[in-house]
């Protein structure tokens, strides 16, 4: 039997009484990411979906309150209504875990799930004001707030956004939104080689036209997102997005500063927020396999040196958001977490996390990056402090 | 000097060893890096929040991490409390220290140890001042986007610790948005980095756990920060309005229409007066209130965004519309307002609250808080972020009256509770130092605290980092 609370109170009295008896929990949301992070050892699952429904939401003070398990699609379509977003567009995981079911809000902060613009706009974590949670003892605790600013005392919400659900059960989140941009355009150059693109990247970054999404998209998968009517070869991408005078005239700008190193064309809107629907959803590798699939986030100029180390290795398939820097890589038969994580340290550092690959795979690699014994000692005092009986999705994060 | 907030009894065991402590201090660090004789301490005693003083053991200034390893573990070894501090410039008394405190200051660090114009960041140690990083990255078109009013003074150090804003964070964020490592060393003296180049870390975010924990969870030596491309212009307009309620009422339109310009700064008519009298910005004299919104990109897009904000501006009666004509005009309105505090400094003693309130409560909060004014007979100036709702009301007051500044100090309690009934926070950047920690149970539950306070204590179980502070000495855990 799986629980599935309706109330806050009722979520704290199971947990109270899962604590009582020390029994292990499976935490979940809509459970699209189901298969993300280590296997945990639970017996029973506690899943958000009926704590569901928008709390309160105010367009004109650009936040929203909603229960942790309340679907994207219903926070979508409230935002859409208001001509607002949520702008660090977090991504879909269905596509490339082959999950089904619906993404909850709950969800998507518990793993921090951040898209393109987080360049710019920040992460999940940088747009979550407040939350309601319950620890490992059943208590029902409450921090941050619904206010822009809030330095009152420590900032849990941080802690908890990306904890995957192993240090309390989100009930209630409170996030940030933002206005939706009037126009979008999105300037392609194509035939870089990912050094090249590296370059031009940081490039358009430093220029002031405020660049909202830079990707470069391999030869080998250009074609998933690109349509084959444009020159060949790999394609960068860069977005715009703002008032419609104003996207235009920083497209000519980036077009021109472009064209000096590669034929280049301009996206129109709709085309733009297909494209970068596309990345976020890393569109190539939804491919109904089990191939290893790695999110690898390092510094922006290091990830092209990184795909190029592993080339030499072994068979790799990469793209690359985050200016360079967050580097989807499916591998095409082992995992290689080792020789990934070794080649990481050697780039600068970053880390690597295991997205999907097949349960043989997943049993003997930790899905996320070791940490260094200090922090790793840190990180398990802390889940002590809040789960002091270990009952939340034992065995997920380390 | 009032009385009111009380710090922790001093550790008679460490009083009792002060001579052997400064002894062994000064075998730890280089000649030079410790000051024991009283008049070396005195400066050290307060920060900006100069109504509560206490002159500390010692002050250590450490010229490396190791050195401030080094005295961390010999500290924690004897149990003695230790107050970081950077350029003491906290508005809530985060760096006042206790009698029986070690303050650990890091004006030696002050290195720029990198800067990555390619992946956009810079690397500095802790001492550096805030506005240094921007100087040092400007010639070569980019800045370091949070820029609190203090930034020729304040650290980069001292800004992680309290999380610090600035007047540009309604489009940028504040420090934790903009921050993305730390080299930090732990209460026993062991060094941990947290986070890097990269836009995110593994495992749990301890580093967002750390921005604005107020040198509880450790001292900050070094941080790798967020650079950004300098906009192509920038544009401040100001707008007079006859009432702070048709500003308000503007503000939240502004924000509602899905407009961001990169600030809203708020002042009222005795604000006004008080940084038109400093900076001679060409305030209009004549209004109630003073709206000071910038806009920024390119010629085109600041006059779309004017045009769009000028029209909401009518549609609440705006009686005055003045547009920077230059550079040099730009650069004095906002010299007029972050001098905001120092200037009425020059005027009357002050202090600084920081409560945040929701937007459609910032007419309500600030009618309200005129009348609790006036319910103590003080006087006071507002000047704040309007667009991210964090109020910033000075309340006058004469420091050498005892009870003008009870009266003071009360009134800024109340006015603290308002912004939390309003559905706000105690504070919005300054942080709860000593200031507003015996108010944290009107805005969090005993067990909420808790909760901080256990996760306090997974970096620090013997509680020595600046431990009078955040968390009211009533209810806090047996040592």
């Amino acid at each position: 039997m799986n629980y599935e609370p309706t109330s806050e109170m009722e979520a704290a009295d199971m947990i109270r009484q899962a604590a009582g008896t020390g029994m292990p929990l499976a935490i979940s949301g809509g459970g699209t990411r189901s298969g993300f992070g280590n296997r945990v050892r639970a017996d029973r699952a506690l899943s958000t979906r009926k704590l569901s429904g928008i709390v309160s939401y105010n367009p004109a003070e650009m936040t929203m309150s909603a229960k942790a398990g309340t679907p994207m699609a219903e926070i979508e379509a409230a935002l859409a209504g208001n001509r607002q977003m949520l702008a660090f567009e977090p991504m879909d995981y269905r596509g490339v875990m082959g999950t089904s079911g619906e993404p909850t809000i709950g969800g998507v902060f518990a793993a921090n799930v951040s898209g393109p613009r987080r360049i710019t706009a920040g992460a999940a974590r940088d747009h979550l004001l407040g939350i309601r949670f319950i620890n490992g003892a059943g208590e029902a605790i409450k921090s941050g707030g619904r206010v822009m600013k809030n330095v009152t005392g420590l900032d849990l919400v941080k802690l908890l956004c990306g904890s995957h659900g192993t240090l309390g059960l989100l009930t209630e989140v409170t996030f940030k939104v933002l206005p939706l941009p009037p126009a979008a355009a999105t300037i392609v150059a194509f035939g870089l080689d990912d050094a090249q693109a590296a370059a031009a990247m940081a490039h358009a970054l430093a220029m002031p036209v405020e660049v909202s999404g830079a990707a470069h998209l391999t030869e080998s998968v250009r074609y998933r997102f690109v349509g084959s009517s444009h020159p060949e070869g790999a394609a960068t991408v860069l977005r715009l997005e703002g008032l419609p005078a104003s996207v235009a005239v920083r497209a000519e700008k980036l077009k021109a500063a472009f064209a000096q190193v590669a034929p280049a064309t301009v996206l129109d809107h709709e085309a733009t927020e297909k494209l970068w629907r596309d990345i976020r959803d890393v569109k190539p590798y939804a491919d109904g396999t089990q191939k290893p699939l790695w999110r690898v986030s390092v510094a922006p100029m290091a990830g092209h040196q990184l795909v190029a180390a592993l080339r030499l290795q072994t068979g790799v398939d990469a793209f690359y958001d985050w200016q360079g820097g967050l580097v989807w890589l499916r591998m095409e038969a082992d995992a290689e977490a080792e020789m990934l994580r070794r080649f990481i340290k050697g780039i600068g550092g970053g880390h690597a996390t295991l997205v999907r690959a097949s349960d043989a795979v997943r049993a003997v690699t930790p899905a996320f990056e070791p940490e260094p014994a200090p922090v790793a000692a840190l990180s398990a005092r802390l889940k002590e402090k809040f789960d002091p009986k270990g009952i939340f999705n034992p065995g997920k994060m380390g | 000097m009032p009385e009111t907030i009380a710090f922790l009894e001093p550790k008679p065991s460490v009083l009792a060893r002060r001579h052997q402590i400064v002894e062994d201090l000064t075998d730890i660090l280089p000649p030079g890096c410790l000051i024991s004789e009283k008049r070396g301490l005195v400066p050290f005693e307060t920060d900006a929040f100069i109504a509560y003083r206490q002159v500390p053991l010692a002050v250590a200034l450490p010229e490396t991490t190791a050195q401030v390893a080094a005295v961390l573990k010999y500290c924690s070894r004897y149990g003695i409390p230790v107050v970081p501090r950077g350029a003491g410039t906290s508005l809530s008394g985060g760096a006042i220290p206790q009698s029986d405190a070690v303050v650990i200051g890091l004006s030696k660090m002050s290195g720029i140890l990198d800067i990555d114009f390619a992946n956009r960041t810079a690397t500095v140690q802790a001492g550096v001042t805030n506005i240094n990083i921007s100087e040092a990255v400007s010639a070569d078109g980019f800045f370091y986007a949070p820029d609190p009013s203090s930034q020729l003074a304040c650290t980069i150090g001292g800004n992680i610790g309290m999380n610090s804003g600035g007047a540009h964070c309604l489009k940028y964020g504040v420090t934790t948005n903009n921050l993305l490592g730390v080299k930090m060393v732990l209460f026993d003296g062991t060094v941990i980095e947290l986070g890097g180049k990269a836009l995110d870390a593994p495992g749990y975010d301890l580093l967002g756990l750390v921005c604005g924990s107020e040198g509880q969870l450790g001292i900050v030596t070094e941080a790798t920060v967020r650079l950004l491309a300098k906009p192509e212009g920038s544009r401040p307009v100001l707008f007079g309005f006859m009432s702070s309620e048709e500003a308000g009422a503007c503000v939240a339109e502004v924000i509602g229409s899905g407009i961001i310009p990169v600030a809203i700064e708020f002042m009222d008519k005795p604000a006004i007066g008080i940084c038109e009298a400093f900076a001679q910005a060409g305030y209009p004299m004549d209004v109630e209130a003073l709206l000071i919104v910038e806009v920024e990109g390119s010629e085109a897009e600041m006059e779309a965004m004017l045009a769009s904000i000028i029209e909401i501006a009518r549609r609440h009666g705006v009686a005055t519309i003045r547009e920077s004509q230059s550079a040099a005009q730009a650069a004095l309105i906002w010299k007029g307002r972050k001098s905001a505090f120092g200037a009425t400094g020059r005027i009357a003693d002050y202090i600084c609250m920081d409560g945040t309130v929701p937007l459609s409560q910032l007419s309500h909060v600030l009618k309200k808080t005129a009348e609790i004014i006036d319910g103590y007979g003080l006087r006071v100036a507002n000047v704040f972020h309007a667009g991210d709702g964090n109020m910033h009301p000075l309340i006058l007051y004469n420091i050498n009256d005892p009870e003008d500044a009870a009266r003071a100090e009360a009134a800024g309690n109340d006015i603290l509770k308002l912004c939390v009934d309003a559905g706000g926070c105690l504070t919005g950047e300054h942080g709860v130092g000593i200031e507003k920690r015996d108010l944290m149970l009107h805005q969090f539950t005993q067990v909420d605290l808790n909760q901080q306070m256990a996760a306090r204590a997974a970096f620090d179980p013997q509680w020595i980092m600046n431990p009078s502070k955040v968390f009211p000495l009533e209810g806090r855990p047996a040592a």
